[in-house]
């Protein structure tokens, strides 16, 4: 059986973990190579990183930081941010990245999923979309949640799909920060109207959470940052508690 | 030392990076001729089976792949190479195993790519999987898949239907999954490959 998917965020800047790390056994908790060798250990089954440096030597750090997860750790992960055009995502394909998710870009641009689904396979293209709910209905969001857009989440979903992305990674502006759980009604109604794989984010706070998106909107994977970065759920009990709960799991 | 097959089908940054983690030495084979210099053989591959196989008739080495006698491993792609022929493209591969590539799609109703971790059951030893236990989980990113065989499916794996996770005849093996990126397990299935005779 295929198993449900988590999947640690990390937020790098300049090469660097962003957000607080709170692991005992860390040497360096700034490291983002080393955080993500731990995470592969504890049974993580993918890591995204989320490139935030907005400078051009920031980038370069980034390529690098690529080539050392690519070289040490044995699991998938996925490069998102920064990503404007056709030679960025090719980059990171060399470098050794298995996926690159893009968001704004793909809004600005959508024939950006085209190119880089026909150039790369679309395996290799995660679209994600930050979005909100506004007067009843779903709105996509750009930089971080801030800027709303007219573009309903629904139908900007079946667009990326489309287009050809491969997978799709959905955040839920009003639950993300929350830890109140993910927003599984709105990720029940978007799974159901797809048929590439949909990554859950915003708002994990225990594990009982993961149980319900997997139980309620029966997402492929869930993704979640400080939880992990914290330590407040351990990967290994996470997947015991799944297993528990009758879902597969690795 | 392991020779990779060098025909341009996608980057091969994270398997020579799996080679080296595991302690494996390995070199890139360009033309025929280079294929003398290693003991064993590694078909990468990723993206389009029908454009992978121009590719590599265009770099000339199609035509030698079937005279190999060292174990060849194909990945993804590098292992639907080895059958006769792939829906994707309808393209005629290399003939070494006589099994098809199919599409997913029309065959089942679950999500199409087959994408993320799937368990994998064993078949008659193969010694591919030596010290793998039954049922470890492999990392999987496919449309297409090869269609379940008695006599040449060395591990099965089920999304929807049944498939071929592995396949073996002779020397020639293949494995659907990326053990690049399936954790230990995947690195495991490299060192076995590297210790087959």
């Amino acid at each position: 059986m295929l198993a449900k998917r988590i999947i640690p965020c990390l937020d790098v800047k300049d090469g660097r973990t962003v957000k607080g790390v709170n692991f005992v056994d860390l040497r360096d908790a700034g490291d983002p190579v080393e955080l993500a060798w731990q995470y592969s250990e504890q049974g993580a089954d993918e890591l995204v990183f989320l490139d935030i440096a907005a400078t051009h030597e920031g980038r370069k750090t980034t390529i690098d930081l690529v080539k050392a997860v690519a070289r040490q750790v044995n699991i998938p992960f996925t490069i998102g941010g920064g990503i404007n055009e056709m030679k960025d995502a090719e980059i990171l394909l060399n470098a050794g990245a298995d996926k690159i998710s893009i968001n704004s870009a793909a809004v600005r641009n959508p024939q950006l999923i085209n190119d880089l689904a026909a150039a790369f396979g679309a395996q290799f293209v995660v679209v994600a979309i930050d979005t909100r709910y506004l007067e009843g209905q779903n709105f996509v969001h750009l930089s971080g949640g801030r800027i709303k857009t007219e573009i309903k989440t629904e139908e900007w979903v079946r667009e990326a799909q489309e287009r050809g992305a491969g997978e799709i990674l959905l955040t839920s502006m009003d639950h993300d920060g929350t830890k109140n759980g993910f927003d599984n009604g709105l990720l029940k109604k978007i799974n159901d109207s797809i048929t590439i794989p949909l990554i859950a984010s915003g708002g994990a706070g225990n594990q009982q959470h993961f149980v319900d998106v997997f139980q309620q909107a029966n997402v492929d994977a869930a993704l979640a940052a400080s939880v992990f970065h914290y330590g407040e759920i351990l990967i290994p009990e996470l997947k015991n508690t799944l297993r528990s709960n009758g879902l597969v799991v690795r | 030392m392991i020779g990779i097959i060098n025909y341009g089908a996608g980057n091969i940054f994270s398997l020579t990076a799996a080679l080296e983690r595991v302690g494996l030495t390995y070199g890139m084979v360009n033309r025929e001729e280079e294929l003398d210099q290693y003991d064993r053989i590694i078909i990468p591959g990723v993206g389009h089976a029908g454009a992978a196989m121009q590719k590599l008739q265009a770099s000339g080495l199609a035509e030698c792949i079937h005279t190999i006698q060292k174990p060849v491993l194909g990945i993804c792609v590098g292992m639907q190479l080895l059958t006769d022929f792939s829906e994707e493209g309808n393209a005629d591969l290399l003939s070494i195993i006589p099994l098809k590539t199919l599409h997913f799609d029309q065959k089942i109703k679950e999500k199409v790519p087959h994408m993320g971790w799937n368990s994998v059951s064993i078949r008659n030893d193969n010694p591919l999987f030596s010290n793998i236990e039954d049922n470890a989980y492999f990392y999987f990113v496919h449309s297409y898949f090869i269609e379940y065989d008695t006599a040449y499916t060395a591990a099965m794996c089920a999304y929807g239907l049944p498939f071929s996770a592995a396949i073996s005849k002779d020397n020639f093996y293949g494995v659907q999954f990326h053990p690049e990126k399936s954790g230990k397990a995947g690195e495991q299935l490299l060192l076995n490959f590297s210790k087959l005779s």
